[in-house]
């Protein structure tokens, strides 16, 4: 194990010497959304914890995610949820042997930013139609 | 001549070690990517149908063995495959040596921690 470890070898993604392309920001956006969507699943433990302390608790919880700027940053997540779950598809899609000629890349790749900009849409949409 | 064969043949196990380990987190990573799809799909919805109504109708839904199912799969899952997936990153960005094993156990450690809590969270509300 040490012998290979310490053996210079080609370190991966040198992201600054690529020209920017529609595939590569995806590429990179998947990752980036991946981490973000990793810290942004606190929320979702401190949502359950609230629950689980009780009624007092859940509303300083539903108060807090309920201002205007919980919603922006809300928001931001939901699209990278809905991102991260498309361009996964796409992934495993690529993992199974389909798609990966340019064109289909690049088919796939608008699909994807259509449908998560839609379904971000829509969910917010929902959420705003059914409290009025 | 002797010590030169000793060091090929420890090269190939490397590899051989290297490369299963590999292959099973690649297979587990699309395994946990493909078990979120459903899970997310069906929390995003049930959040916008009932768990956004307030405290007792959430109660009341974590209370359903398939809620309380669903949503320790959700937990697992979520914290498993977040933790692969930020390994990936870890492994490929981060280039001092003890950093990456320090920040690779780091990663796992907080994944087990949050994932065990939001279980018995889940478990405690439905029990």
């Amino acid at each position: 194990m040490g012998k290979i470890m310490s053996r210079q070898r080609p370190l991966s993604p040198h992201l600054q010497i690529y020209k920017p392309q529609l595939t590569s920001i995806l590429s990179i956006l998947h990752r980036g959304t991946g981490i973000v969507l990793s810290m942004g699943s606190i929320i979702l433990v401190v949502w359950i914890i609230s629950l689980t302390l009780g009624k007092e608790t859940y509303l300083l919880f539903s108060k807090v995610v309920n201002h205007w700027f919980s919603h922006v940053v809300l928001l931001g997540f939901t699209f990278g949820l809905f991102y991260h779950l498309s361009n996964g598809i796409r992934h495993l899609f690529w993992d199974a042997g389909y798609g990966y000629d340019l064109k289909h890349a690049y088919i796939s790749g608008g699909a994807v930013v259509f449908c998560s900009l839609l379904l971000t849409i829509l969910t917010w949409s929902i959420i705003y139609l059914s409290v009025i | 001549m002797n010590s030169n064969i000793d060091e090929k043949f420890t090269k190939v196990e490397d590899m051989k070690t290297l490369k299963t380990h590999g292959v099973g987190h690649w297979k587990l990573q699309r395994i946990s990517a493909i078990a979120m799809i459903p899970l997310v799909i069906w929390f995003t919805t049930s959040l916008m149908l009932t768990l956004m109504d307030g405290y007792e109708q959430s109660i009341e839904w974590l209370q359903s063995p398939f809620n309380a199912t669903g949503l320790i799969l959700l937990f697992g899952t979520l914290y498993f495959h977040a933790a692969s997936g930020l390994q990936v990153v870890i492994e490929d960005y981060v280039h001092h040596e003890g950093l990456k094993i320090v920040s690779l156990i780091l990663i796992k450690l907080i994944a087990i921690v949050l994932g065990v809590l939001s279980i018995l969270c889940v478990l405690k509300i439905f029990l």
